[in-house]
């Protein structure tokens, strides 16, 4: 379970409910570790600044946050956390291992 | 519209020694303000498990990082973080501090603990391989390297720690040091040598990362002998030690050779009014704990000087 006050996407059909009934969504999915933390605080704070985007998080341990562990997109990541950028359900972006708050404002900037 | 806002002590870094000097400051009754520019918690929320830290047999960084974040708020510590600074203006009886959304903080004196950063090699591909099979995160990343080949960077004790460690996971560990001799404490060097695993290339540097959607191979120089070789590997793990922060300061204050700020031991610059503490300042032992200490000698170092 994680720590966080992100809502968390509890399964693969979760998953599916949130990309079908938003527009644009911002998913990190990770572990309570010192590389996704910084992600989740971000995410955290940005979300008042950005009122169109929904946040959330998964386990990454979760059996079927394979929807994202198993992502094409996520080919050849090696660190946590996946974060993933989905716009109309399709992902327009996707980082690897940790990422500062600029670098997650720059990229919802250009994605959304 | 910008703000602007007056304290009796600003605190620039939100780590263990800045949150500790907020502590102590805030229930001292100084209007106390603590800047950092990313998350509050410096090197200790990036530490995944901490059993040396007095009181606690086993905790996360986060978890005390935000156990002393709510401590100092609860003393009224402000504390602002992930904000940009833009302007320092430190030399007068007046500090002002302001950031890149224009607002400006000015205060009666001001504590430096801006903490350190983990070293990067800054070779090519490191930027570009990052999370694709370079880390700088044993405990985060190491079961994606589970039987295959990985290389450690470094000669420290986090790097030979991590090198032991990383073998629960990985086939074989290289470990790839500048030196012919380690820092690290002697238990660690031991360690490392005793494990069937690990393998040393010594006198050596990793000058390239090389791959296409993931890691493929490095090129390591030799630092005698100038010969380049390539080495195929799945993952690098780096671990070369910490950098003060001192971009922003050094033009301020005086700093030694490595960058680090100097004091006297009541935490007191060169500037008066200006204390620094914690791992941005020079000295030997960095840990939590020492960082605590200093942050509490340099808030009531800067409280006697608000006072006075």
């Amino acid at each position: 379970m994680l720590m966080t006050n992100l809502e968390h996407v509890e399964s693969a059909a979760h998953h599916k409910e949130v990309l079908e009934n938003n527009e644009n969504v911002m998913i990190c999915c990770g572990r309570m570790g010192p590389m996704c933390i910084p992600v989740y605080i971000s995410m955290e704070e940005l979300r008042e600044e950005y009122p169109n985007v929904k946040f959330m998080d998964m386990e990454f341990d979760h059996p079927e946050a394979y929807v994202i562990r198993n992502a094409p997109e996520c080919s050849g990541f090696m660190g946590l956390p996946f974060t993933m950028y989905y716009k109309n359900g399709k992902v327009v972006k996707a980082t690897t291992s940790i990422q500062s708050k600029d670098q997650i404002v720059n990229i919802l900037n250009e994605v959304f | 519209m910008h703000t602007q806002e007056q304290f009796d002590l600003i605190i620039l870094g939100g780590g263990a020694a800045g949150l500790t000097a907020g502590i102590y400051a805030s229930r001292a009754k100084l209007s106390t303000l603590i800047l950092n520019e990313g998350m509050v918690g410096g090197q200790m929320i990036l530490t995944y498990e901490i059993a040396n830290y007095p009181g606690y047999e086993n905790i996360s960084g986060y978890q005390l990082s935000m156990s002393m974040k709510k401590q100092a708020e609860t003393f009224g510590c402000v504390i602002k973080q992930n904000i940009t600074i833009d302007q320092l203006d430190i030399q007068g009886e007046i500090k002002s501090v302001k950031l890149s959304n224009g607002n400006v903080y000015t205060s009666k004196a001001i504590i430096l603990a801006t903490g350190g950063s983990s070293r990067n090699l800054n070779v090519k591909g490191e930027d570009e391989f990052k999370g694709r099979g370079i880390s700088y995160c044993a405990t985060c990343d190491g079961d994606f390297y589970t039987g295959q080949d990985i290389i450690v960077v470094g000669g420290g004790n986090s790097a030979l720690e991590e090198a032991v460690s990383l073998t629960k996971y990985a086939k074989t560990v290289t470990i790839v040091h500048q030196f012919d001799y380690f820092q690290a404490f002697e238990h660690a060097v031991e360690m490392a040598q005793k494990n069937e695993k690990i393998s040393f290339i010594l006198n050596s540097t990793i000058t390239g990362f090389h791959g296409d959607e993931k890691l493929k191979y490095v090129e390591i120089k030799n630092l005698k002998t100038d010969e380049i070789s390539k080495k195929e590997i799945d993952g690098v793990f780096i671990f070369i030690g910490y950098a003060a922060n001192t971009s922003k300061l050094k033009s301020h204050i005086a700093i030694n050779q490595y960058g680090e700020i100097i004091t006297d031991e009541t935490m007191a610059t060169n500037v008066p009014g200006v204390f620094a503490a914690g791992d941005v300042r020079a000295k030997k032992i960095r840990q939590i704990a020492t960082a605590v200490s200093d942050g509490a000698i340099a808030a009531v170092s800067a409280i006697e000087y608000v006072q006075k």
